[in-house]
């Protein structure tokens, strides 16, 4: 029968149309604004529409997810900062827009290369995200951030980062990856102990 | 492709024609140099008597060191097997070749490509225009003495950024207005575009001679801002009344030059821009960018990287597929809600990418020798529930949603049709190919990674019109489910990666062509090495720029708001196409 087709369609419409609040009500309020209401709708089980509302409630990510690199010091006793980066230039090489400039610091006595930035800078409008930095950085130095709202007023003021506003604690870095951070930290302790026991057999 | 193969195929191409081939000797290359003044007779030949009929790429090459420019052809069988490589070389001043669209139509696109970026004239080009840059631009930006506004070095990574990295801004070194090249006696003031004109003198509007009535026939233009042309891309059409006499598609409003940028990266920097091309299939675009490099490098990833890659690949081809059908849905008319059924799923798909990657759709995932990183923990389970639960549910509720619509099937059916054997001749790839009926699939014709020990069926149309090309995207929809239920449960352990991750690569001197079958078709990528940091040539055979091709041959005839169906059913992406 002509028309058949757009009928049988119209009920695939209806259904969506219907399970959309046949699961409002079966989590009566539940579904907006809680963890687990999200995490179900952004499921594969969900039945009705996925929209989340943006930004009273935010997609939970996962710890891969990449966005504009930042720079991970080790706070010291003395409230100083200690940055792993030793400015051997391995990021600002294999990064592909070149958004990376490193300054490397000179010793003012000898003059000998140091291994501390002097001035390490990113321009944000550049970076493209891709997160290679972090990945061949042998030092876990430089790390992809999570923090991804960052729209500020004046472009040419505000986007280009300096050591200054790159800089997180390693406390943070371990909050947003902890399986990274625990793989690599392991990783650094057995090189250090491989390193000590290799001086105490010279 | 070894040289061996090549040669213990077709065994008799240099004893054939002893004076005007040669073979390719040069390190690592492969394929025939012919002589320019016989290159029309030799791709008649191979074409008519040797069954090579489908011209995958055309494109050129700049040897400055030796003065040479060279035109590089890929050609393949139908009927599937190794394929040909044959070249032409041209001086550098001089560069003038007949052009093959006789023989092969396919080549129109791609020869006014390499003209306008290389400046290689084809002679008996039916309309050698600039394709992607604007007429009365200066010079030839694929030419290796050609430098861009910004230019700052040959090749990266740039000087300036360490050891004494101070940052300058790129537009604060080149004020506003002086960051573009003009011709040397170019006057903005003055200056009229020979762009428009010269397009419309190639439409050759003739006045209909006729007994009757007398009508005008007019040019429509529909874009370059459209919602029906998917992005800024624009159709030229003559009518008649509501039918479309001639067309022409115009494009390169989003052209950034990928190949020039390619060229001036290194080799493993260029993975993420590869992302940047077909942005809804990223990691198809990785896949055929990192196979054409690992076979210049020869190295082969491990198993579970293999089945990684495949399991990435497929996840794209439903994704790709399923916005595919979606927008052609809004290009209907049906405006919206079969598009947002569509990226429901595609949504769940890219969370699967997110978790993975660490980004939805620029995912950089792939490396030489393997991928970057593991599955991480219940991603698997996730692709579980996905392959074996929620997407055949709702494949299947999408068919039963539109496939007997009687709307779709009178918008659809008999709409922009192609014969195989056009299809073949316009070098189409992908869902067009096969919904004209010709059975061509890159994973079956010349298998790559692990797709010849997995189980599925190229899906053929045979009408050849927009309705068999969505029930193809329909049928691969369910063949990569199927292939994703294998690789779900094969999946072995093991490493990811061939040796350790390394940021410079050491690849040897020579010419590679990968090629995989993205979602959008056939994705080549060509790429030539010299042994240093950095591709010398660096060509992306973009399947849906070249799919383009075909688009007046169908078009011509129909209804004008036929034009929009037949080009939502090409499905574009503009980032390819404009690259």
């Amino acid at each position: 029968m002509n028309g058949l087709g757009i009928i049988k369609g119209l009920g695939v419409t209806l259904k969506h149309f219907i399970s959309t609040y046949v699961e409002d009500f079966r989590w009566r309020g539940k579904l907006y604004r809680t963890e687990k209401g999200l995490a179900f709708r952004s499921s594969s089980k969900m039945r009705g529409v996925f929209t989340v509302q943006y930004p009273e409630e935010k997609l939970p990510l996962p710890e891969e997810f990449r966005f504009i690199p930042f720079l991970v010091y080790d706070e010291l006793p003395n409230g100083e900062k200690d940055f792993r980066c030793t400015s051997c230039g391995i990021c600002a090489k294999v990064c592909p827009p070149q958004c990376i400039w490193i300054y490397r610091s000179n010793d003012p006595v000898t003059g000998r290369p140091i291994p501390a930035p002097a001035e390490f800078y990113i321009d944000i409008d550049i970076c493209m995200n891709c997160g290679m930095c972090a990945e061949y950085c042998p030092f876990d130095a430089i790390i992809m951030d999570h923090d991804y709202e960052i729209s500020s007023y004046d472009r040419m003021k505000d986007d280009i980062y300096n050591k200054e506003k790159l800089g997180k604690p390693a406390s943070y870095y371990q909050g947003i990856r902890p399986t990274n951070y625990a793989r690599q930290a392991t990783a650094r302790a057995e090189k250090e102990a491989a390193k000590a026991a290799g001086k105490k057999d010279v | 492709m070894s040289e061996q193969d090549v040669v213990t195929q077709v065994p008799d191409l240099t004893s054939r024609f002893p004076e005007q081939v040669v073979k390719d000797t040069r390190q690592g290359y492969e394929g025939y140099i012919v002589q320019p003044d016989f290159l029309l007779e030799f791709a008649r030949t191979m074409r008519d008597e040797d069954g090579y009929d489908y011209l995958s790429s055309v494109t050129g090459v700049d040897y400055l060191p030796e003065g040479k420019l060279e035109v590089v052809y890929h050609v393949y069988k139908t009927i599937g097997d190794k394929g040909l490589v044959f070249k032409v070389q041209l001086p550098r001043d001089n560069s003038i070749v007949t052009s093959l669209v006789s023989i092969y139509p396919g080549a129109e696109f791609q020869e006014r490509e390499a003209y306008d970026l290389l400046g290689i004239r084809f002679e008996n080009h039916p309309d050698l225009r600039r394709i992607l840059m604007w007429e009365g631009f200066a010079g030839y930006p694929l030419r290796k003495d050609w430098k861009e506004p910004f230019y700052e070095e040959d090749f990266k990574p740039f000087k300036t950024r360490w050891p004494q990295g101070k940052i300058v801004r790129a537009e604060d070194g080149t004020p506003f207005k002086d960051n573009v090249e003009y011709p040397s006696d170019f006057d903005p003031e003055n200056w009229v575009s020979e762009s428009e004109s010269k397009l419309y003198e190639s439409l050759k509007v003739i006045q209909q001679e006729s007994d009757g009535m007398k009508t005008d026939r007019i040019i429509v233009n529909l874009g370059p801002q459209h919602p029906s042309t998917h992005g800024v891309f624009r159709m030229v059409a003559v009518v008649e009344g509501e039918t479309i006499v001639e067309l022409k598609p115009v494009f390169g409003y989003l052209h950034r030059n990928h190949e020039k940028i390619g060229e001036r990266n290194t080799f493993l920097q260029n993975i993420p821009f590869t992302d940047r091309l077909d942005y809804i299939s990223s990691m198809s675009n990785n896949f055929g960018y990192v196979l054409a490099v690992e076979k210049l490098m020869n190295i082969k990833p491990p198993d579970r990287a293999e089945y990684l890659r495949v399991m990435m690949a497929e996840l794209t081809r439903i994704s790709s597929h399923v916005m595919a059908i979606g927008f052609l849905l809004n290009d209907l008319g049906a405006y919206f809600t079969p598009a947002l059924y569509a990226l429901e799923e595609r949504e769940l798909i890219l969370d699967i990418f997110e978790a993975v990657s660490g980004s939805r759709m620029m995912c950089n995932y792939m490396r030489f020798g393997g991928v970057v990183r593991d599955l991480p923990e219940g991603v698997l389970e996730k692709v579980n529930e996905l392959v074996f639960d929620r997407l055949p549910r709702k494949i299947d509720e999408l068919d039963r949603y539109l496939t007997e619509n009687e709307i779709v099937r009178n918008r659809c059916e008999g709409v922009g049709v192609l014969t195989p054997e056009q299809a073949i001749a316009l070098s189409c790839a992908g869902p067009m190919l096969r919904a004209s009926g010709v059975p061509y699939d890159v994973r079956r014709a010349e298998p790559y990674s692990i797709y010849d020990q997995l189980d599925f069926d190229v899906a053929i149309g045979i009408h050849g019109d927009v309705y068999d090309r969505y029930l193809v995207r329909i049928e691969e929809i369910r063949q990569s489910l199927k292939i994703l239920q294998q690789v779900v449960k094969q999946i072995p352990d093991g490493p990811i990666m061939t040796g350790k991750p390394a940021y410079q690569v050491r690849v040897p001197a020579g010419e590679a062509y990968g090629r995989v079958e993205g979602p959008k078709g056939e994705l080549g990528y060509y790429v030539i090495s010299n042994g240093k940091p950095n591709p010398w040539r660096y060509h992306v055979r973009a399947p849906s720029f070249i799919n383009l091709t075909s688009l007046a041959p169908m078009c011509r005839g129909e209804k004008i708001a036929d034009a929009i169906v037949v080009l939502g059913a090409i499905d574009i992406v503009l980032g390819e196409v404009d690259r």
